[in-house]
Order: structure tokens, then C-alpha cells, then sequence
């Protein structure tokens, strides 16, 4: 009887593991499928020719330099705010501190808000400040959706500091300011961890950047004019009837999913090396 | 030299306490503004008819909001359904069961794949899901569907949650101390008694926290639905037919919502309850969580 | 609470353990056992007939494989794939490393006393009858009475009893160590393995448990891996010395203390390494 239930169990476990196996791999085999056959160099080097809906000719360079352009400003800014927070909350505040407590349960908060809700909020945010849709929108609601990301993967690091070390570097008569300096250099593998996977986060997110940065053939030239971004340009192009213009779509969903594989395994490179230096 | 020092250190301090303030207010700010954008609607219509009507008329100016939050509850649960039991029985076969050479493996299958962006998943699912559903399975239980539906939906969001909830999973197991399972052995425990009565009682915490995380993420999700539940107003009536989730109904509208008095607040109100329904979930969950540990320590 | 105090004041009947007929070997005897971790020869060649009823501590300076050797008697390697095991290891004269040998049986027959003490994420009621729920006991009356003779058996009832359903994790390290010895008493082993098991507690519980030991040596045969000489020397019938993996030395408790045959033996007793 006892033999009969783990029996049965593990081969639903086993039938389950295979199930997710494949599911996933089916995934990477359809984008491939569908986009490898129309990703060329002209299709990455160049931008839409005769809109990107309907017109026949031309790549998604738009897209992919759009979001380039948005992740890149994105991350800066979500690095400006959330490697101070994390040093805060870790190395200035007391541990157990009620602030640290509550700042940590709304960042968790935080992160559980759906995207759309930053990209509705941010869309208020630029009626209100008289915005149109452009890169600075999107640049604003992706660091919104990005900076509980960072802090809380920095975080997690952060936690695992030793007490005796930032006690070590106080002795020697350095500044709060000072100690966290040499902490931070600690840190930086989790960091480009944290910053890889807001990366991951942020590129990828249709959301957020549909009311906020708009759709466009051309690159942007400042920070006002409205921005491609990759995940729209799968979503909006894989709705048009023109065949030429769906396969655009594809070539974007794998791009966007190579860029994903390449962020997730340096991510897995520096997290090794973060454990090997683990104190 | 000190002085300079001193003033350094305490510009820092500024710099950092301002900053997680501003973070923190963030919450406060969102869920502030998205309210105010949405009082015209609820002052207008009333919160209760904004909630439990059904008629979604813009332009005559009918906002009912219920068709939209079943169709969200429909989609999410049939997510949750599916993907919880599939990710607890994957992330204890390789935990316990599977040789490490399978479990590290498998955990850089499972992190590359939570990094996979919603919208690729919508794009599989468009390609697969739907014409499954509608060529195959959906003929055997009603006469017709497009296969844009809210199992297409659950499905996929399903899909995209389980690698999320396999990784917080296998963390929660492996954090199980070994000398445990070995206490529970050497009382003559099979392994899969262990796993029953210590492991997986052990984790209740990590999993309630889990399914948190997977619910407000498929709760809030909107591209990979959009792309394939089929956006139709109407209470659905099986898993075959089309729906519409409130994320779906943001997304799909912000372009006209300007032209139309009121559109615009009831998109907001829409969004607004979203936040509401999240945050209340997740504090709700926070909660549950402290009560257990108190009560059992785990 | 107190209708089972009343009603459970009777003697529970001793088990009688059912040896398969004919065998006349002690409870544990090791025969030429190897073990292997990758390429590191961990244990060299060990033979040991444990006697039964009595307290034999394994003593030698850290990294000998005395713990190691313990949990060979449980088969506590099992889940490591890196772990090679040769040779036999008989257990009422089973070899439980044959291939057909059923390893939940054979943990039953074996209390074992971790070095931390690690109460299961339940009541404390739950962690007493865990090992005897898992083997099929039913009925609360039953499940209390067992609780109550063997926390009784480790001195804790009179501590515990009005907080029976309280998590196991409230209480402190000493009485947890306790409960963990009355939870593997409750599976009705003959053997109880303690690994240095009090290496972690304060003076007082580790005396505890010592006299607990003593006491119940009449009952079961007990193997200790101890850390401290002194120890042994308190509580040890028999004792047996291991050093670089291979076992030095094996006998009683007085002709190894005051008369060591080896010379590793005399240094190592003399305090001349550790």
C-alpha cells in the first residue's frame, strides 16, 4: 500500500516533469521555427519601409534600438535609486529596524503590481505633466516596473553581508558613507545579477510601454518623440494580414528571446562566481 | 579632512533616506492617482453598479465592470488549477528524487525560462493553443469555438507561471534542513512518507507564498492574454468561449479612450481596482503568512 | 489529559523483537567495510561485532570517520550518489547492504540521535508518534498512551504535558534532544545511535541525557559517537578508537583506558593528539 502511493506518485512526478520539459522546449522550437526563416541581417539592420502595419519591405531596427534606448536609461535610473535604498536598508538602518520592515513589504508589494497598472499610472503621470506618448514616458513607467525588481534581487544579496565585515570596516574609523562604499564593491556581482534580470524584466514587457512610449517606424532622435519597442512590435505586427509584416513579428519574438538566453546565462555566470565568493 | 568626511557621510545618508521614502511613496502615489482619475466614474455610477453590472456601453455611457472581473477570475483560476499541481509534483521530483547533474540542469532550463517575456508565450499560444482548442478539443464538449478562449488564456498564463513558481519551489525544498528528512528515515519513513509529513509541511509557508506570486502575477497579466482569450464582452459562459480580463480591457482601449467622456475614468477605475485587489492580496497573504509561523513554527 | 494519566498507569509490555531463528550474532556486526567518497578512502576495512545491551562509544580525533561509520548503520548514505559502500554490515544478522535489504525495516530497528536536535516541523505530541503512525499505529487513545510512556522514559512528560499540541520547535535545545530520543524510542528499536548527540546542549541537558543513556542500556544496545574523552569514560562499556578511517582498537572501557594495546591509542588517550 505504502509502495502503491509512492509508485503512483512518482510517476506523476516524473510524467510532470517531463510535461514542463517539453512544454518549454516546444516554446523555444516554435519561435524558432516561425522566426529563424525570416531573421536576416536586412530584417535587424534596417527600419519598417511604408508603416510598420502595412508596409511590405524593411526590418525592426526601430524596435530593436527603441528598446535598447529604454532599458538603457530605464536601468540607469532604477540603479541611481535602488543600490541607495538596498545600502539604507541594509548597512545604515538598525537590523530589525520597523522602517526596513515596512520599506521591504512595499517593495514586495511593489513587485506584484501587474504591469499594466505602471503603465496606466505612468500614462496619468504624462497627462498630467502634459506628456505625449515618448521615450521619456517609457523610460519612466519601466523604471517604475523595474527599480522593486532590482531592490529586491540587490537585497537579497545584501542580506547575506556579514555583520562582521561592515563592523571590521566601522573600527577602522570609517564613515557610514565609506563602509558602504567598500560593501558595494562586494556587492557588484549581485548587482549585475540584479541588473541582468531587471533587463530580462524590462525589455520584455509590452505593458508598461504601450500607453507610455507609443509605436513608430523611425528611431528616436530625443526624448520626446514617441519609441518602437520590441514587444510591441511583435504584438502589433503579428496582427496585421500581410504575411511579410507577421513574419517581422516573429523575427522580433526571437530576437527578444535570444537576447533573453544570452541575460539569462551571463546571469548564471555571475551568480557562480557570486558563490564562490561568498564569504 | 574629517569634516570633509563627515560631510560626505551625511549627504549620503540624505541622498539614501530620500530616495527610499520617494521608493516607498511610490505605492501611495499609484494607488492615489489612479483613484483620483477614477472618483468622476464612481461618483457618477455608484461603486456597487460599476461592479456587478454587466453592460460595457462607452458610448452611451454604460461602464459595468462584472463581466470583465469574472473573465479575470476565470483565467487566473484556471492558471492556478493548472500550474500548481504540475509545478508542486516537478519541483519535488527534482528536489528529492532527481541526481544533481538533473537538478542543476533542469534549474537553468526553469531560470532561463521565468525570464521568457509574456508576450513570446502569447505568440506560442496563438500559434499552438488556439487551434488546438478549437480544432480538437473544444469540438468534443460545445459546437463551436475559435479557440481564443479563457482556457487558451488560463492555458498559457499557466504556462508562463509555472517555471515563476518551480523556482521559488525548489528553493523552499532544498531549504529543508537534510538532517530532518534524515530524522524522519531512520524512524523508518519511506521517502515519500518524509517528503509528505516533513517536507512539504516544512514549506507550507514558502508555498502559500508561492501561489501568491503566481496569482498576482497571472492576476495582472495583459499581452499574453490579450493575444489569446479573444476579447469579447460578454460572461462567458464555458471555458471555450472568448473573454475578456480587466488587463485585456485596459490595454485594448487606451487609444480611444480619450474621445469618449468618462472612458477614460473608467479605464483608470479599472486599473485602480487591479492595484486594489493586488495590494489587499498581498497584504491579506503577508498576514496568513506571520499567523502560521506563529502558530506552528514551521 | 488526566483521564489518559489515570488509565495509562500499567506496564506496557516489552516488546519482543522477532530474530530470524538460529541467529546468534550480536545486533550489529560489521564485516570488512569499505566507503568511498569519489576516490576518497573514507573507511578502511572495518570489523566490529557491537555487544549487545551495553553503551559502546566510537572515540578518535576529528575526520576519523567515526560518524561516518554511525551512519553506515542506518544507511543514511543512501542519497549520495557519491557514497560506494563494500563489504557487509549485518543487523540481526541481515546484511543490510545486500541488495535486496528493505531500508525502512531496518531504520526502524535503529533510534537515531542527531547531533543537533531536530524536531520535525509538528506538535510535540506528532513528533513522539510519527515513527509509530508510520508503521500503521491508529487510534488517539493508543497514540497517547505511547507518547506518554516514552516521554515519560526520557523524564520530559512532567515538562510537556499540558502542552502536548504546542510545536516541538518551542521548546529548548535540551528537551528538543530529549523528545528526538523519545521519538525514537517510540519506534521500539533495539539499537539507538547517538552522534556526539550532546555535542550541542549545556552541561546540565547533556548530563541528562548521559544518565538517560546508563538507564536505558539494560533495554537497548547503544552506539555513541562521542567528541569528548570524558565522556566516555563516564558512560562507555566498550570502547572502540578509529583513526585515519581504520579501527585501531576495540574493548572494554577499562582495558582500553587504562590498558591501550596501540600505541596511537595510548597517545590519543594520553591527550597527546585530538
Amino acid at each position: 500500500m505504502k509502495k502503491l502511493e509512492e509508485k503512483i506518485f512518482k510517476f506523476l512526478m516524473i510524467g510532470s516533469t517531463a510535461l514542463i520539459l517539453s512544454l518549454l522546449l516546444y516554446i523555444l522550437y516554435i519561435i524558432l521555427k516561425k522566426g529563424l526563416p525570416s531573421l536576416s541581417w536586412e530584417m535587424i539592420s534596417q527600419i519598417p519601409s511604408g508603416g510598420f502595419y502595412l508596409g511590405k519591405e524593411g526590418g525592426i531596427l526601430n524596435a530593436i534600438m527603441g528598446s535598447l534606448y529604454l532599458i538603457f536609461f530605464s536601468v540607469l535610473i532604477s540603479l541611481c535609486i535602488s543600490v541607495p535604498v538596498v545600502m539604507y536598508l541594509n548597512f545604515t538602518l538598525r537590523r530589525k529596524s520597523k522602517l526596513a520592515a515596512i520599506a521591504r513589504l512595499t517593495f514586495d508589494v511593489l513587485f506584484g503590481i501587474p504591469s499594466i497598472v505602471y503603465g496606466a499610472f505612468g500614462f496619468t503621470l504624462m497627462i498630467y505633466f502634459g506628456l505625449q506618448a515618448s521615450l521619456l514616458g517609457g523610460i519612466i513607467a519601466i523604471s517604475l516596473l523595474i527599480i522593486p525588481v532590482m531592490i529586491r534581487s540587490i537585497d537579497e544579496v545584501a542580506i547575506l553581508i556579514p555583520n562582521e565585515l561592515v563592523e571590521a570596516t566601522k573600527s577602522l574609523g570609517a564613515t557610514n558613507y565609506e563602509t558602504i562604499k567598500v560593501i558595494t564593491r562586494q556587492l557588484l556581482p549581485g548587482i549585475s545579477t540584479a541588473v541582468l534580470l531587471s533587463i530580462g524584466r524590462g525589455i520584455g514587457d509590452a505593458a508598461t510601454v504601450l500607453f507610455t512610449a507609443g509605436y513608430t517606424d523611425s528611431i528616436p532622435s530625443s526624448l520626446m518623440q514617441p519609441t518602437a519597442s520590441l514587444p510591441l512590435a511583435i504584438f502589433f505586427q503579428l496582427s496585421s494580414p500581410i504575411e511579410e509584416v507577421q513574419n517581422r513579428a516573429y523575427s522580433a519574438a526571437l530576437v527578444l528571446t535570444i537576447i533573453i538566453l544570452i541575460l539569462s546565462f551571463s546571469a548564471r555566470y555571475f551568480s557562480r562566481r557570486l558563490s564562490k565568493n561568498k564569504i | 579632512m574629517l569634516k570633509g568626511r563627515l560631510r560626505k557621510d551625511r549627504i549620503a545618508r540624505h541622498y539614501m533616506l530620500t530616495v527610499t521614502i520617494l521608493a516607498m511613496f511610490v505605492l501611495l502615489l499609484i494607488g492615489g492617482g489612479l483613484l483620483v482619475k477614477s472618483l468622476p466614474i464612481i461618483q457618477e455610477k455608484g461603486l456597487w453598479t460599476l461592479l456587478s453590472t454587466s453592460n460595457w456601453r462607452p458610448f452611451k455611457g454604460d461602464f459595468g465592470f462584472a463581466s470583465y472581473i469574472v473573465s479575470t477570475l476565470y483565467v487566473t483560476g484556471i492558471a492556478i488549477i493548472i500550474a500548481l499541481p504540475l509545478s508542486l509534483l516537478t519541483s519535488i521530483y527534482i528536489i528529492e528524487y532527481a541526481s544533481p547533474k538533473i537538478l542543476r540542469a533542469f534549474s537553468s532550463v526553469v531560470d532561463l525560462l521565468s525570464g521568457i517575456p509574456p508576450v513570446i508565450y502569447g505568440v506560442w499560444g496563438t500559434l499552438t493553443i488556439v487551434p488546438f482548442i478549437s480544432e480538437t478539443l473544444a469540438p468534443h464538449f460545445v459546437e463551436f469555438s475559435t479557440g481564443y478562449s479563457a482556457l487558451a488564456g488560463g492555458v498559457v498564463l499557466a504556462i508562463m507561471i509555472i517555471p515563476l513558481i518551480i523556482s521559488i519551489l525548489m528553493e523552499v525544498f532544498g531549504a529543508v534542513p537534510k538532517e530532518m528528512r534524515e530524522a524522519s528515515m531512520s524512524l523508518g519513513a519511506t521517502k515519500w512518507q518524509t517528503v509528505k509529513k516533513v517536507v512539504v509541511r516544512k514549506s507550507i509557508p514558502g508555498i502559500v507564498a508561492a501561489v501568491v506570486l503566481a496569482i498576482s502575477r497571472a492576476f495582472g497579466e495583459t499581452i499574453a492574454v490579450l493575444m489569446v482569450c479573444g476579447n469579447f464582452t460578454d460572461l462567458p459562459k464555458s471555458i471555450f468561449d472568448a473573454c475578456y480580463p480587466i488587463p485585456a480591457l485596459i490595454a485594448n482601449n487606451y487609444g480611444e479612450m480619450m474621445s469618449v467622456p468618462k472612458y477614460e475614468s473608467a479605464l483608470m477605475f479599472a486599473a485602480f481596482l487591479l492595484f486594489f485587489i493586488i495590494v489587499v492580496f498581498n497584504i491579506i497573504s503577508r498576514i496568513v503568512l506571520i499567523q502560521i509561523d506563529k502558530r506552528y513554527q514551521l | 489529559m488526566e483521564i489518559l494519566t489515570e488509565t495509562l498507569i500499567m506496564e506496557k509490555p516489552k516488546q519482543v523483537r522477532n530474530r530470524k531463528p538460529g541467529c546468534d550474532k550480536p545486533h550489529i556486526e560489521v564485516e570488512k567495510l569499505n566507503l568511498y567518497i569519489q576516490d576518497n578512502h573514507i573507511l578502511k576495512n572495518i570489523s566490529l561485532a557491537i555487544p549487545d545491551k551495553s553503551i559502546t562509544c566510537i572515540i578518535g580525533p576529528s575526520g576519523c570517520g567515526k560518524t561516518t561509520l554511525l551512519r553506515t548503520f542506518n544507511r543514511l548514505h543512501d542519497d549520495n550518489v557519491d557514497v560506494r559502500i563494500t563489504g557487509k554490515l549485518f543487523v540481526d544478522c541481515e546484511d543490510i547492504y545486500a541488495k535486496d535489504a528493505e531500508v525502512t525495516h531496518i531504520r526502524k530497528k535503529m533510534g537515531l540521535l542527531a547531533q543537533r536536535p531536530c524536531s520535525l516541523p509538528m506538535s510535540i505530541l506528532d513528533n513522539v508518534v510519527y515513527g509509530p503512525r508510520l508503521h500503521g499505529v491508529r487510534g488517539k487513545h493508543k497514540l497517547h498512551e505511547i507518547a506518554y510512556h516514552q516521554l515519560s522514559a526520557v523524564g520530559l512528560w512532567d515538562e510537556v504535558k499540558d502542552r502536548l499540541k504546542t510545536p516541538a520547535s518551542k521548546l529548548s535545545i535540551g528537551q528538543q534532544q530529549r523528545l528526538c530520543l523519545a521519538r525514537g524510542l517510540a519506534v521500539e528499536p533495539d539499537i539507538i545511535l547517538g552522534d556526539e548527540a550532546t555535542s550541542a546542549l549545556d552541561p546540565i541537558s547533556s548530563k541528562t541525557i548521559e544518565e538517560l543513556f546508563v538507564s536505558l542500556k539494560d533495554k537497548y544496545t547503544i552506539v555513541l559517537v562521542t567528541h569528548t574523552l570524558r565522556q566516555a569514560k563516564r558512560i562507555a562499556d566498550y570502547v572502540a578508537f578509529m583513526y585515519m578511517g581504520e579501527l585501531i582498537e576495540f574493548g572494554t572501557a577499562d582495558q582500553v583506558f587504562n590498558n591501550p594495546k596501540h600505541k596511537l591509542t595510548q597517545e590519543y588517550i594520553s591527550g597527546g593528539f585530538s
